[in-house]
């Protein structure tokens, strides 16, 4: 009986791939782009200021709305926010991804790699809570600083407006730290993952025709590299645009765009700006995504 | 440029361990100016270890290795005035043909029109002309090797490395190569140092052979004379076959107590009745195994007291008929005495 199902589905390669396919195919393209889909009409309709009501009509009005100046400086803080974490997780991410790819024993790597992926076995909300104790005002952090005697630099960095706040658990700065914490694994896997399909000997190649090690990593290494920091950037970079909790619970009253969907579609109850709102990150992505191309991110896929 | 006086590259005492492994254990060597050497080895022998070590990708334990008389041992690579062609070629895939050959010069802040000169002289050289373009991955593999080539060659190094470089290739393209490449040397008259495990690529191409075996250098000598005159029983079995004969037989052949190799093709397989020449050594047996290859009879023949002989003859009138008669008919082998190996115990 097995064996006849076999031999049937042996010579109908096309039927496996569906039955294979299917489930996930479906899902894909009703669950997930079917409600992204339907954001995308929601953001069409627009909200009967007196009543409170859905009006079902279309109408670019929800979408002039995101674009006053209010919520441009949304887009506009968070965007930069997500380029600020993106770029320094690449910094801090490819040393150590160099490390672990080249030059750590097969048992060393093992413990890197756990180590790098231990953060993503707890609750992301623990982490944020965590975070929010040590960066604040009597938190451990300020101990620490407190000890060195750097006190007044921690003050006078705090007292820049558009950085600083009453202490770093309430001021940008503190969100972007925990931002790049959060974030740093998703930088670092690819990026390792992309290193270690450069073959040794293409190193050894370009030492050898006369390249001085920091010529070698921006000529050969670096370029070699270049798709997994883009494939690391999306997460940090999509991640970092939509969150909503820790802008809630770090930083000060000035929005982030996830954190302003989150209170238009809930105490607002203005669910089209909302949804019109969470276009901003898919085109802002989609913007970066054709940056990254021109830039031949995906050459080498 | 380069001293004819002094050699290529010496090696004083050169040591490479890795932990407890030997991989290289005191090995001497001098390489003359301008010539084709080979090292020559089974894997794990320690002859890519030494090639490694003269590039600069890695250091001696201890012992020192001089290139035209300047102690390079512990220079990194990139200080070093010698190229590799690597076994795998390892050219740069995001580059184009031209970029990668280009490279070495590049690094060099070497000017651009010189650059795209002396890029189009390899790309000839090579045979590759109008392939500058194209990315390693549209190339074949024998394209691959001569852009490989083409990108060591390019810095006239003082030396090339040649790393397995034809390995990957088939059997025809394979020899196709080694004619081209011997050729490019002498045009190019670059001291050329190929590593191989392959005796007969060896025995085709080099001026000079070394033999290494288990981090040892076995014997150093022209092809012709390693395979004549094999220093050691492990040259005898490795460059080609031999007849390894010791004890009562060898004795008996000789009338003196040593081991000796002799190669097959040197024997002569005649009628019993034949009266071999007085300066030939000459045993009587039985053959007991005939393999018909084409281009020559392999014979395998037990002596009367006891031994076996394998004996080459070729075809030059026989036919497979002719030879399978001979299958255990009586024998008389006899060799001059000129073409045996005395080995040390």
């Amino acid at each position: 009986m097995f064996q006849r199902i076999s031999t049937y589905l042996y010579l109908r390669p096309k039927l496996v791939l569906w039955l294979l396919l299917g489930p996930p195919m479906l899902y894909m393209f009703v669950v997930y782009l079917g409600s992204l889909f339907n954001l995308l009409i929601y953001s069409f309709y627009s909200l009967e200021p007196f009543s409170g009501t859905i009006v079902r009509e279309f109408t670019l009005s929800t979408f002039a709305r995101t674009l006053e100046p209010a919520n441009l400086e949304i887009f506009t803080r968070t965007t930069l926010m997500a380029a600020a974490v993106t770029a320094v997780d690449a910094l801090i991410a490819f040393p150590l991804a160099y490390y672990i790819a080249r030059f750590a024993s097969p048992r060393l790597k093992t413990w890197l790699i756990i180590g790098v992926t231990m953060p993503l076995w707890s609750s992301y909300l623990v982490r944020v809570y965590a975070w929010k104790l040590i960066l604040a005002k009597e938190g451990i952090l300020s101990w620490f600083i407190n000890l060195l005697g750097l006190q007044g630099v921690l003050d006078w960095i705090l007292s820049n407006e558009s950085i600083g706040g009453s202490s770093l658990a309430l001021s940008p700065l503190g969100m972007f730290i925990v931002f790049a914490y959060i974030w740093l694994p998703y930088m670092i896997i690819p990026i390792q993952t992309a290193l270690e399909r450069v073959p040794h000997s293409l190193v050894e190649a370009s030492s050898d025709l006369g390249a001085k090690p920091l010529q070698t990593f921006g000529t050969v290494i670096l370029p070699l590299a270049f798709p997994g920091v883009v494939a690391g950037s999306i997460f940090t970079f999509s991640l970092t645009l939509g969150d909503f909790i820790i802008p809630l619970s770090l930083g000060n009253s000035k929005l982030f765009v996830g954190q302003a969907v989150y209170s238009y579609q809930g105490t607002a109850g203005d669910i089209p700006l909302a949804a019109a709102m969470t276009m901003g990150p898919v085109v802002i992505m989609i913007v970066y995504l054709l940056i990254a191309r021109r830039l031949g991110a995906f050459d080498a896929l | 440029m380069t001293n004819q006086s002094l050699p290529a590259i010496k090696f004083d005492k050169v040591s490479r361990h890795f932990g407890e492994v030997r991989a290289v254990d005191e090995a001497d060597l001098e390489i003359r100016d301008g010539e084709f050497f080979s090292m020559l080895g089974p894997s794990g022998s320690g002859k890519t270890t030494c090639l490694r070590m003269i590039a600069g990708f890695d250091r001696p334990t201890s012992g020192h290795i001089f290139l035209y008389g300047q102690d390079v041992s512990n220079l990194p690579p990139y200080e070093r005035d010698v190229n590799t062609v690597f076994q795998d070629y390892a050219l740069f895939p995001h580059m184009t043909v031209a970029e990668n050959i280009a490279y070495g010069l590049m690094v060099k802040n070497i000017a651009k029109p010189e650059r795209v000169k002396r890029v189009d002289e390899m790309l000839e050289l090579v045979q590759l002309s109008g392939f500058g373009g194209r990315k390693p991955s549209q190339l074949s593999g024998g394209q691959r090797q001569r852009v490989a080539l083409a990108r060591a060659l390019v810095n006239h190094p003082k030396v090339l490395l040649l790393d397995e470089p034809l390995g990957a290739l088939d059997l025809k393209l394979r020899q196709q190569m080694q004619v081209e490449l011997k050729a490019i040397q002498k045009r190019v008259g670059i001291t050329f140092i190929f590593v191989t495990h392959d005796q007969e690529e060896a025995l085709t191409m080099s001026d000079r052979i070394a033999l290494f075996n288990k981090g040892k250098i076995e014997q150093i000598g022209a092809p012709s004379e390693i395979y004549e005159h094999p220093a050691s029983i492990f040259v005898a079995n490795f460059v080609g076959t031999s007849n390894l004969v010791s004890g009562e037989v060898a004795k008996r052949i000789t009338g003196a107590d040593i081991t000796f190799s002799v190669r097959p093709e040197k024997i002569h397989l005649g009628s019993v009745a034949e009266n071999p020449p007085s300066d030939s050594y000459t045993t009587d047996g039985i053959v007991r195994d005939v393999v018909y290859l084409g281009l020559y009879t392999r014979y395998q023949v037990e002596l009367d007291g006891g031994g076996d002989l394998v004996v080459v003859e070729q075809n030059l009138k026989t036919t497979s008929m002719d030879v399978l008669k001979i299958k255990d008919q009586r024998v008389r082998l006899y060799w001059n005495k000129e073409h045996i190996s005395k080995m040390g115990a």
